[in-house]
């Protein structure tokens, strides 16, 4: 099962610039979050911070008992050994050829014999589709491969948190689609708790249990996908809504006087649709986060706004129809 | 400003302790180490020994010159080889270690660096430092110490050549008079020097690499800026480890 990582109070500045502050979540166990933010809020510098690569000034971040942030190097370099980060270009290491990079942690980190290494890595090369292309170097090959490459290799110490970042910039929506499905399967088969720093709205509509999002150095919510997908905070619906017209302005936010101009002209926003939750592939075993999700979520369903209450008993209610029903309706309004 | 320049000056001691401790840490990256070895030796290696001859050259012409004047001249041997071992040798080998063997380990290490390698490397529990700088610091320290002998026999052949064929010196006079002011301190110095100036030149060396600013373009600047401080370092150090040898260590021929 996977592990839970508790944020507390994390605050972040380069020099004299607030990245955000006071970030306070927690990743519950083996379950799926997603983080959203416009362009430049600072989503990967918190994933670097989750790992311990940048140090934030305040706050903690604990897993398993070490605080990422604060603790000595050598806990941290130890703690990391359960993480897999898949970056955004995939970062393989340029003088290595793809299976090489693949292998690289289980050489470092394993006494295994060169026969198994091979096993396990062609494993991995086939979950993610490279088959035939473990020969050839990350510059000969493109944006799409690099990606899934790296997440072969943020996989092959079967890690107990994966984090992702931007997982489909640079990918087509189909392509997209299927790493949405793999992300989602390998939750089912390894039960790793996981985030994925993205903007995409297919993504965040299907994949997460839980959903959160940053802007203007703050995080704005983070729940269950129920809470942010019924949210109607002005920022999470401009950006769910894909609009223009809302906070989120072209460089970093909108003044009032273009606001107030805007809610004059603005045409009503569509209603928003909750999507069903992807499921694993046929075939692989269901997903052991969604049992404690429902009972976690549950127990805590009267605090949560009453929207996203109602979403959350229709969504339960429908999965408990859909045993009979083949043919789930696709989705119901918010 | 000024903290700013402390402050990288800190960070540089800090990565060198780092250096210093990972050196012990197991598993040594032997294979790493030969590879930047032979790197850092194939590129220096040519370069040197040309280097060494005429620097050997203008040594005996000037002191010969000079020597004839004072009627000194069969001293002339001793004072060029004193002059090749202890000066000469080491800062040619230093220079060509900083401007060829650290130049490329910076460009190298820096470009990992933007391309997240590093990041990378860490995120797998991999220390960056353990890795990647622990080797080439001990390969640019090495090859600096084989290097300096090799220029130490180049620059006195060198200068035995001009000074006995173009200057008509006697080969006896240069050859006693080298072994009556010459003592073995002169060559451990040496040798001292250059493996001084080879750490110095690898950690300064990997500090750039693995701090450039913004971009390739920052990593082009760091590899400048790499040779050009490691060029001070060295002419800074050097003038101290002199003064101090010539302190405590007393001349032969006083």
């Amino acid at each position: 099962m996977g592990i839970e990582v508790v944020v507390e109070g994390l605050t972040k500045s380069f020099g004299r610039q607030n990245i955000w502050r006071d970030v306070s979540l927690t990743l519950p166990a083996g379950e799926v979050s997603v983080m959203l933010g416009p362009s430049g809020t600072g989503k990967t510098v918190f994933l670097k911070s989750l790992i311990g690569l940048l140090k934030p000034e305040k706050g903690r971040v604990l897993i398993n008992g070490v605080d990422m942030v604060n603790s000595p190097e050598r806990d941290i370099y130890e703690t990391r050994k359960l993480f897999g980060l898949m970056f955004q270009d995939g970062a393989l290491f340029g003088s290595l050829s793809l299976f090489d990079n693949i292998a690289f942690p289980l050489r470092e980190h394993t006494r295994k014999k060169e026969s198994e290494i091979r096993r396990i890595v062609m494993e991995r090369i086939e979950v993610v589709g490279l088959l035939g292309a473990e020969g050839k170097l990350p510059g000969e090959i493109s944006g799409g491969m690099r990606k899934r490459a790296g997440l072969a290799r943020a996989l092959v110490l079967d890690p107990q948190i994966i984090l992702c970042d931007e997982p489909d910039s640079g990918l087509d929506p189909v392509r997209t689609a299927y790493l949405s499905q793999l992300l989602i399967d390998l939750n089912a088969q390894i039960d790793a708790t996981m985030l994925i720093v993205t903007h995409n709205l297919d993504i965040a509509a299907t994949v997460p249990d839980n959903m959160g999002m940053l802007f203007r150095r703050e995080l704005v919510t983070f729940g269950p996908r129920e809470v942010l997908l019924t949210s109607d905070e002005p920022v999470v619906s401009q950006f769910l809504g894909g609009r223009r017209e809302g906070p989120i302005g072209m460089s970093e936010e909108k003044d009032a006087a273009t606001l107030a101009a805007e809610a004059n002209t603005a045409t009503p926003a569509a209603a928003r649709v909750i999507v069903p939750q992807l499921e694993p592939s046929p075939g692989l075993p269901p997903r052991r986060a969604v049992a404690r999700r429902r009972e976690r979520v549950m127990s805590m369903i009267d605090t949560l706004p009453p929207a996203a209450r109602s979403a959350i008993r229709e969504t339960y209610a429908r999965d408990a129809g859909a045993v009979t029903v083949t043919a789930p309706v696709a989705g119901s309004g918010a | 400003m000024i903290t700013g320049a402390l402050r990288e000056t800190g960070r540089l001691f800090a990565l060198a302790a780092e250096v210093g401790r990972a050196v012990f840490r197991r598993p040594f990256q032997f294979r790493e180490f030969t590879e930047q070895f032979w790197f850092v030796a194939s590129v220096t290696i040519l370069p040197a020994a040309l280097v060494s001859i005429p620097f050997g050259a203008v040594i005996a012409l000037q002191v010969g010159s000079l020597t004839q004047q004072l009627g000194a001249q069969s001293f002339t041997g001793g004072a060029s080889v004193l002059a090749v071992v202890q000066q000469a040798s080491p800062l040619i080998v230093a220079l060509l270690i900083a401007g060829a063997g650290g130049s490329a380990i910076c460009a190298d290490l820096g470009s990992r660096t933007i391309r997240e390698e590093l990041d990378a490397m860490e995120v797998m529990g991999v220390s960056p430092v353990q890795r990647l700088v622990v080797p080439r610091v001990l390969a640019a320290m090495g090859v600096a110490v084989l290097l300096n002998g090799l220029v130490s026999v180049v620059g006195i052949l060198g200068g035995y050549f001009f000074n006995v064929v173009m200057q008509g010196g006697t080969p006896g006079a240069y050859l006693s008079s080298f072994s009556a002011l010459a003592q073995l301190p002169d060559l451990y110095v040496s040798e001292l020097k250059a493996l001084v100036f080879g750490f110095i030149a690898g950690i300064v060396a990997a500090y750039r690499g693995l701090n450039p600013r913004g971009g390739p373009k920052g990593v082009g600047d760091a590899v400048n800026q790499s040779v050009v401080i490691t060029f001070l370092l060295l002419f800074f150090v050097n003038m101290v480890m002199t003064a101090v040898y010539l302190q405590i260590v007393p001349p032969k021929g006083g």
